[in-house]
């Protein structure tokens, strides 16, 4: 084999080793900060103890907010490990008071500190005052309480609308997921509440939410492959897929349905009727 | 990935291993059904290449089998037998190169100026494989060859002007040729206005601008070994489409590559070249000289290939065989953001192309065996395999939307074969062809996201799942030579099986603000394709003589829709006046009413046109140095005229007087 033989081969080998991808790997670092990643919302003290509340961005929006609980001795300045602890979020109007949707408060698996449950926030004033929230607890089977005003502000896109259906019940909608949308089929889930009164908000089972994505900037352009959100008794909410067929702005139109299918609130878009009554907005 | 790269590897090496067992040769060149294009000749030829400058389209659109689809007066798109770049294997010296824009607005024969290229060769159906897969035929766009003949310096200065669209073009070309090395770097620079169709009316959004430089040089190691390297750098600023809602602000492309090539006349390999090569093309599409659109966008496209093949070419007895080993790696990117007229909203993003990697390995073999006096046979065969790949994923996401569950890779086995036999006596010559073609899907079949197409009106989208587009071809051309009497006809029919058509999917919600629909991709069990040519040519004396050609061609789905972009019924006839400095010749150009359009796939009924050119050419000798003139008048009687090729029926530039001027100093 000469040279003029050789050449080629050496072109071809060299071509075809050149294109190779490496998959690497940095896995995590150890934790060493229990609420690393979460930032401070408020502090709420009282003589004994410093109630921390976390959560992504360090604001109560309205709508859907997780939020993770440390309580501090205030005295040892150590977290507690083992308590109870439940809420009562409160928004005062001129002539009532009224309580919103909200969860049992649990401790977080694999973490020692911090418990989590989660807030919704159906309205605001202008200015984010209004809502006072309470907290009750119990350490070593002493019961303790706090209270303080909080700051709610009024988030940017509607993520959540409280409404009466055709059954006279009043209904709160929330967006739980997705948080973090991409282009692509989303799983999609929503908190829907029946506003028994005041201060209960108990979840509803067993409805249907139908799902038509829109895009008002695009001409009111559609995605395919959505499903109905249907209700998941295992994490007490509405879930279905919804295609995002890019970023931008999008109008989640929505239909309620009880079990026996009839509307209780939303209609269907068509070319008269751009949008329902009853919809959720996303921006990304 | 890797376990690709190895895949390809294996593939290669058994392929090397194959082709050297193939012993066997001969001495004839026979290359039936092809067509080479001359590029930029300074000389006075007669028939239809009369401009010297005329851009890469306008020399392919003088082919018989080829039409030019245009969009505007820039970047056309060649189609053969009827069929159109995806259908095509469109390469430059071999090398693969795909336009980075998703609504065709650069095919490859737009980075290349007449100054980079000797000819074009262009080969019908499966003989056009050498260079790839194709169903409709291959266009190889060809640089010159290296030349050690010691002939020194060479430059040529090249003008033009053209009246309508204000159209300058000027060339340089400085060459040195030694005997051991050459060079040659070359210069042109084109700029148009916007072109007046017939009556005066200005065709608005059609003007452009672009200049290309190049660079070809090489080194003769041995007698029998040589070094070539070659690089091109092409752009297109402020590139109008009138026939599209968008133009193109940049267009650029960076070509090069390099080459060994062993030549030796007393061995049983005559030639063995192996080439590296790659290119990189940006392609920003822009709306911003448009005052009215429904939405501003942004569209830019990018496409990188690297590659190589090693060719060899063996005579042995009455054999002449041909081998190509090829190899390629392709990333398409196209993106889309969009700005919604209401500024609080944010914009919006896309991929339209999703990151698309495509890689390819395959071996093309050809022999030609010489039977008796005039007559030989030959086969060819192309094996290959691909693979695409959806290397982003976001574009994997956004294309699970339509196809949950959507594999990120795609293998497709892809496999050419053709056979031909040709008689060549005095007064007659035959050839009879038949093949079996396959091609994967283009990147905007498969993998296409919302692709507006303006033609019909609706969003494509791609189908990752598409078969393979099947072609069955037969082919036949002959030629009867008289005295001064030649007529000759040429055939070709095409049984397309699973053809890739985009279909309505009335479920699908359209994206682009205003459009029908949307149209997926979708095979159509078969298709037929049909075209039929006639030339003839009579020397009335030895300055005289006319010539004439006439062509039908056919489509049909089968869904007995008529396929779109078929040529109607046309015709040419020419008559040429041919001394030694000075020739004449005018010509006759035309179509007949398009009745059989596909209505079915957004196209109008074209009516039918007819137009006069006349152009004449002279040639000076001052001491050694040369110049020749070129000059006419194209479309003469201001014919106001579309043809069946002009997307959304955009009118043809009407008359233009024009000049090119060379002068080449020896």
């Amino acid at each position: 084999m000469k040279l003029k033989y050789i050449l080629p081969v050496l072109f071809i080998a060299l071509l075809s080793t050149a294109c190779s991808s490496d998959d690497d790997n940095n896995d995590t670092v150890p934790e060493i900060n229990e609420v690393d990643g979460l930032t401070m919302v408020q502090e709420i003290e009282n003589s004994n103890h410093t109630i921390e509340l976390y959560n992504n961005s360090g604001y109560f929006y309205t709508g859907y907010n997780d939020v993770s609980i440390r309580i501090k001795d205030n005295t040892t300045d150590t977290f507690y490990e083992d308590f109870t602890i439940s809420w009562m979020p409160m928004m005062q109007m001129p002539m009532m008071q009224h309580s919103c949707p909200n969860s049992a408060i649990a401790k977080v698996p694999g973490k020692d500190t911090v418990y989590q449950g989660n807030i919704i926030y159906q309205m605001t004033n202008t200015d984010g005052s209004g809502w006072s929230l309470t907290l009750n607890y119990t350490i070593d089977n002493v019961d303790y309480s706090v209270t303080d005003t909080i700051t709610v502000m009024q988030y940017e896109n509607q993520n959540v609308t409280s409404f009466t259906g055709s059954d006279n019940v009043k209904y709160v909608l929330a967006l739980l997921e997705p948080t973090a949308p991409k282009i692509g089929i989303n799983t999609m889930k929503v908190g829907l509440y029946k506003m028994e009164s005041m201060m209960s908000f108990p979840a509803v089972e067993d409805f249907t939410v139908t799902l038509d994505p829109r895009m008002p900037g695009m001409g009111n352009h559609t995605s395919p492959n959505n499903t109905d959100l249907t209700y998941s008794s295992v994490n007490e909410n509405y879930q279905g897929n919804l295609s995002l067929t890019m970023t931008g702005y999008w109008v989640l139109n929505l239909e309620l349905m009880d079990a026996m299918d009839n509307i209780l609130k939303g209609e269907a878009v068509t070319e008269e009727n751009t949008q329902s009554s009853l919809y959720l907005e996303l921006e990304f | 990935m890797k376990k690709y790269t190895i895949f390809c590897l294996g593939f290669l090496f058994s392929a090397i291993t194959f082709a050297q067992e193939l012993e066997a040769i001969v001495e004839k060149d026979t290359t039936q059904l092809e067509e080479v294009i001359l590029i930029g000749e300074r000389k006075l030829s007669n028939y239809r290449q009369e401009k010297t400058l005329s851009s890469i389209d306008e020399y392919l659109e003088k082919s018989n089998k080829i039409t030019m689809i245009r969009r505007g007066n820039y970047a056309w798109e060649p189609a053969l037998n009827n069929m159109d770049s995806q259908r095509l294997v469109v390469t430059i010296d071999g090398m693969q190169i795909f336009g980075a824009c998703t609504d065709k607005m650069d095919p490859i024969t737009s980075y290349v100026d007449v100054s980079n290229l000797d000819k074009v060769s262009v080969d019908s159906g499966q003989e056009g494989t050498e260079n790839g897969h194709c169903v409709g035929g291959g266009i190889d766009l060809q640089m010159p060859q290296s030349k050690f003949n010691g002939t020194g310096f060479k430059s040529s200065a090249d003008l033009g002007y053209e009246t309508n669209g204000n159209y300058r073009i000027a060339g340089l070309e400085v060459e040195y040729v030694g005997d051991k090395f050459y060079a040659n770097v070359d210069g042109i620079f084109r700029k148009s206005d916007n072109y007046d169709a017939g009556g005066h009316e200005e065709v608005l959004y059609s003007q452009f601008q672009k200049y290309n430089v190049s660079f070809q040089g090489g080194y003769k190691l041995s007698d029998n070994h040589i070094l070539d390297a070659n690089i091109i750098y092409d752009k297109a600023t402020n590139v109008g489409y009138p026939a599209l809602p968008m133009d193109v602000s940049l267009a650029e492309a960076l070509i090069g590559s390099l080459s060994h090539t062993y030549k030796n006349d007393s061995t049983r390999i005559k030639s063995w070249e192996s080439k590296l090569y790659f290119n990189t093309i940006t392609h920003i599409m822009d709306d911003s000289q448009r005052p009215d659109v429904a939405i501003r966008m942004d569209m830019p496209g990018w496409s990188d290939t690297y590659g190589f093949y090693s060719k060899v070419i063996l005579k042995e007895n009455k054999h002449d065989m041909l081998v190509n080993l090829s190899g390629f790696y392709n990333r398409s990117l196209a993106e889309m953001t969009m700005y919604p007229n209401d500024s609080n909203q944010p914009a919006m993003f896309m991929y339209t192309w999703p990151d698309i990697q495509t890689y390819y390995t395959g071996i093309y073999a050809k022999d030609a065996y010489s039977l008796d006096e005039g007559k030989t046979l030959s086969g060819s065969a192309r094996l290959g395999f691909h693979n695409n790949t959806i290397a982003s994923d976001v574009g994997l996401e956004s294309l699970q939307i339509f196809y949950p569950g959507l594999n990120d890779s795609k293998n497709r086995f892809l496999m050419s074969l053709s056979a031909d036999y040709e008689i060549k006596k005095d007064n007659y010559d035959v050839t009879f062809v038949a093949g079996y073609g396959e091609r994967a899907p283009s990147v905007s079949e498969g993998y296409g996201f919302f692709l507006y197409n303006s033609y019909d009106n609706y969003d494509y989208i791609g189908n990752p799942n598409l078969k393979n587009e099947k072609a069955l071809e037969a082919n036949v051309a002959a030629n009867y030579y008289k005295n001064k009497f030649m007529i000759g006809f040429e055939t070709s029919y095409f049984y397309l099986t699973d053809y890739i058509i985009g279909e309505i999917d009335p479920s699908l919600n359209a994206m682009t603000i205003g459009a029908n629909g949307v149209k997926v991709y979708q095979s159509l069990a078969h298709a037929s394709i049909f075209d039929i040519y006639v030339n003839s040519t009579y020397h009335i004396s030895d300055a005289f003589s006319v010539n004439g050609t006439l062509g039908y061609n056919y489509g049909k789905g089968s869904n007995d829709e008529n396929l779109p972009f078929i040529k109607p019924f046309s015709y040419l006839a020419e008559i040429n006046y041919s001394r030694e400095f000075f020739n004449a010749a005018i010509q006759l150009n035309g179509n007949g009413n398009q009745t059989q359009y596909g209505s079915f796939y957004g196209e109008n009924e074209t009516p039918s046109f007819a137009i006069l050119n006349l152009n004449l050419g002279n040639m000076f000798y001052l001491k050694q140095n040369k110049m020749i003139l070129k000059y006419g008048i194209e479309n003469i009687l201001d014919t106001n005229y579309t043809t069946f090729s002009d997307w959304n029926s955009i009118p043809n530039p009407g008359r233009n007087f024009y000049m090119n001027v060379s002068y080449v100093i020896n």
